[in-house]
């Protein structure tokens, strides 16, 4: 048999939900931040996926900026995540329920 | 040949994931996290896009894993935090993902919907850096532009964040409710 785009977008859903299962269910919010990576790169297989078989050079390039962006998200995110913990000696995210009601 | 390798690297990128999420150590999470990068790029290598694959290990398995061990190293969270599970969280859990996972296997049953070519027969077309520059500096030259104002926000920003100023250096918090 031969591969065809099912499978890699069956790999891409898979990653998909577990980051997505993983943001649900853990608490700490620096485990958090690597399910969000996982489901960026669950994103970035599909788009490179379709960029292959449909022989377009737009998925790729995406997937270069989509890298850019999750670099800079992640930079941004673990600093304001020091900051907190500074504050609040916790990543737990059930105990920085400060903005609450 | 390539088959095998597929099936082999998608099933080291899933298990290394749903152990990321699993685990209690956020250390074997983050080294988890590389295998997991790891496998997509080999997953990108696959699919003809050796650019992308550089990328990937450089941006993510070297760059966000560092920044990632550097704050676990820093935080010094306690591992193992016994409370009770987070029943809400785990019931949306397996509610959404048993959803997730049948629509991608349904997506997988529907594959004849792409009438697309195999991987045998399509052409890669991102393979060469020399394709990528061409298009980064002719069709993609505003996006370019403002990944980079993005990237200079984001390093202003982490800057300013991460700069310890007076009031919150103390142990107490001045801001409290």
């Amino acid at each position: 048999m031969t591969l065809g785009i099912h499978e890699f977008l069956m790999v891409s859903g898979l990653l998909f939900a577990i980051g997505f299962v993983g943001l649900l269910i853990r608490r700490n919010a620096l485990i958090l931040f690597m399910c969000l990576e996982l489901m960026l790169n669950a994103v970035n297989l599909a788009l490179v996926a379709f960029s292959r078989f449909t022989e377009t050079m737009g998925g790729n390039l995406f997937v270069f900026f989509i890298i850019t962006v999750a670099a800079a998200e992640v930079a941004v995110g673990l600093a304001i995540l020091v900051a907190l913990f500074r504050k609040r000696r916790s990543v737990y995210v059930q105990e920085l329920g400060a903005l609450k009601n | 040949m390539v088959d095998f390798l597929f099936y082999l690297f998608s099933l080291t990128t899933l298990l290394a994931a749903g152990t990321v999420i699993l685990t209690r150590n956020p250390i074997n999470a983050a080294m988890l996290l590389i295998l997991t990068f790891v496998g997509t790029g080999a997953l990108f290598v696959l699919l003809g896009a050796y650019f992308l694959a550089a990328v990937q290990l450089a941006v993510y398995a070297g760059a966000v894993i560092v920044l990632f061990l550097f704050i676990v190293m820093l935080l010094d969270v306690e591992t193992a935090r016994s409370g009770k599970p987070n029943y809400p969280g785990l019931v949306a859990g397996i509610g959404v993902g048993a959803l997730l996972v049948a629509g991608a296997l349904v997506l997988y049953k529907r594959g004849d919907y792409f009438t697309l070519a195999t991987l045998r027969e399509s052409v890669p077309v991102g393979a060469s850096t020399r394709s990528f520059g061409v298009e980064l500096f002719t069709t993609y030259m505003l996006p370019v532009q403002l990944a980079g104002v993005l990237l200079l926000i984001a390093m202003l920003g982490v800057i300013h964040i991460g700069k310890r100023t007076r009031d919150s250096s103390g142990e107490e918090a001045s801001h409290r409710q």
